[in-house]
């Protein structure tokens, strides 16, 4: 559906050259939500822009159901992006217009008709909420619903795909869900095409079906949710699942509890979530297992969950506890020093 | 008091009226051509800036430079200075129609960088959103840059508007009426206190009343 191929794209300042994205491929499969990670100033947002040419990409081709977008002429660009919704982190509603004007403009600018205008305008209002809002202005809503608009405006045009440029990074977390629902029920009731930028982990967490995680222009790491939590390999991919953990062990007891047994997190996708996996080690092998933490989190289709242990045992037996948690699929990290930091064993 | 004012009325009524709506009709037509001619300057300063959509160094440069000497020109020597020029347009240099060609050129180019400072308080995020929706940069302009910007255009006209006011106070010297010739002619030259004070204190009103009329569209137009 999306493919970018070999993109690159380098900002020149007078003083300075800043090469946002260098050598960038991604595919988006039709009907799936496609979540891209990074940090600000990773390249995400040159990224998502390239994908309906906003930022002209240096090299590299932007395919959209086969098409490459950069061929195309200034008319033929303007048709292809009326397939292409966006939405954003700053909502960019028109201040002096109503929610229904909002929707109804870019409409009549792009063509259709007057009767049409207001079923659609009907429409889209209902399926984010709205119904009652026509005559509001922006001022009037609060975030949460200038972006129910904004998202409004974009489906209104009847896209088969909807780029969020942050969307969510501007609302508080109870209005991210919601919009974060609505955006999956965009997904499924409308068979939407969804790729969306952000820097929180929970966005992704709770919507996408693959993602890629991006740093200094390249990405790093890709894959489906599920395998990226199972196991990640780039160091940044382990930070950001780490960042949904709250660690507030006291710094204390991690050195004390290292004194008598090794301190390791176990974390764990799926099934065995519900196995009670230390009960067994404790009864295998030689070891006492005395949990320090422990949370398990709603992945979009499955569980993942997080134990923070401290294995009482000696040297052999805890290796071997290791051993047998590491075929279960279980990823282990030791915490080392007090800060709780993780590093692989 | 009252004899007085009757007398005043009877002797200068007609006069202070008739330089009253010269003035109107010097600003209104004045101001008229003056949008007409720097909006799409205006529009043109905007677009062609660094960074924006028809990023065009020559055309910014000249057309910014141009503004700028015109600008520079008190409207007292721009009025004998293009004298040649106004004579070729307007087949005169004298009186109403010898005076609006000067003032066309004088407030043109203010129009154009109050313009130009209007729209470039739009958000830059809307216009992107819009150009995101396939629509064409000419619609955009129309429908969302103008648009967005017309509480702070109201505000922006509303200074042009006094400004022009005050200009066309010149406008006696050569012969265009109104009521800064009034005030030149006979509170000046001829003493009459009387019609100085009547002509100033009509001026504080009519701005006055242009400042409140800007202000209430301005907040009319702007929904927040």
């Amino acid at each position: 559906m999306i493919k970018l191929k070999n993109i690159s794209k380098t900002f020149t300042t007078s003083s300075s050259k800043l090469v946002a994205l260098n050598n960038v491929s991604l595919e988006v499969r039709k009907g799936e939500i496609y979540g891209v990670i990074g940090h600000s100033g990773a390249g995400k947002s040159t990224l998502i822009r390239c994908v309906n040419l906003l930022e002209k990409p240096d090299s590299g081709e932007v395919l959209i159901n086969g098409v490459d977008l950069t061929n195309l002429s200034p008319k033929e660009l303007r048709e292809s992006r009326k397939r292409i919704g966006m939405i954003f982190q700053g909502f960019n509603l028109l201040k002096t217009a109503t929610v229904f004007d909002n929707i109804a403009i870019p409409l009549k600018l792009t063509g259709v008709d007057k009767a049409e205008i207001n079923k659609r305008v009907e429409k889209y209002l209902a399926i984010v909420g709205l119904e009652n809002k026509h005559g509001a202005y922006p001022s009037q809503l609060s975030g949460g619903q200038k972006q129910r608009v904004a998202i409004a405006r974009a489906l209104a045009h009847e896209p088969e795909i909807l780029l969020s440029d942050e969307a969510t990074s501007a609302l508080d977390p109870e209005t991210t869900d919601a919009i974060l629902e609505l955006l999956l029920k965009i997904n499924r009731e409308l068979g939407i095409t969804i790729l969306l930028i952000t820097h929180e982990m929970n966005v992704i967490q709770k919507v996408c079906d693959r993602l890629a995680v991006m740093e200094n222009g390249v990405v790093v790491e890709e894959g489906s949710l599920l395998e990226i939590y199972a196991s990640p390999k780039h160091e940044t991919t382990k930070k950001f699942i780490n960042s949904q953990f709250p660690n507030d062990l006291p710094k204390g007891l991690i050195q004390q509890e290292r004194k008598v047994g090794e301190v390791i997190t176990l974390s764990f996708v799926g099934e065995v979530t519900s196995q009670p996996i230390l009960a067994a080690l404790a009864k295998e092998f030689h070891v006492y297992p005395n949990i320090l933490s422990g949370s398990i989190i709603q992945l979009k289709e499955h569980q993942y969950g997080r134990l923070i242990v401290n294995i009482q045992g000696d040297g052999e037996e805890t290796a071997k506890a290791v051993a047998y948690l590491k075929d279960r699929n279980i990823q282990i990290e030791e915490v080392k020093g007090n800060d709780l930091e993780y590093c692989s064993i | 008091m009252i004899l007085n004012i009757a007398a005043f009325n009877e002797r200068w009524g007609s006069t202070i009226w008739r330089a009253s709506l010269e003035t109107l009709q010097m600003v209104s037509i004045a101001m008229f051509f003056a949008v007409i001619i720097g909006l799409p300057l205006g529009i043109i300063l905007v677009l062609t800036r660094e960074g924006k959509s028809y990023e065009n160094k020559y055309v910014y440069q000249v057309l910014n430079t141009f503004i700028n000497m015109i600008r520079s020109v008190p409207f007292i020597i721009l009025l004998f200075f293009i004298l040649p020029f106004t004579k070729l347009l307007m087949g005169t240099s004298i009186g109403v129609r010898g005076v609006l060609v000067p003032l066309v050129v004088y407030s043109a180019p203010y129009v154009a960088r109050l313009m130009e400072s209007s729209l470039l308080e739009v958000d830059r995020g809307v216009l992107e959103a819009y150009e995101a929706m396939g629509i064409s940069t000419k619609d955009i302009i129309w429908n969302v840059m103008i648009r967005e910007a017309r509480p702070s255009i109201a505000l922006s006209l509303t200074i042009a508007i006094i400004g022009l006011i005050g200009a066309t106070a010149m406008a006696g010297l050569v012969g265009a009426g109104g009521l800064g010739d009034l005030a030149y002619r006979y509170g000046h030259l001829r003493y009459e206190k009387q019609v100085m004070y009547t002509t100033v204190l009509i001026l504080i009103l009519l701005v006055q009343g242009v400042q409140s009329a800007g202000n209430h569209l301005a907040k009319k137009l702007k929904k927040d």
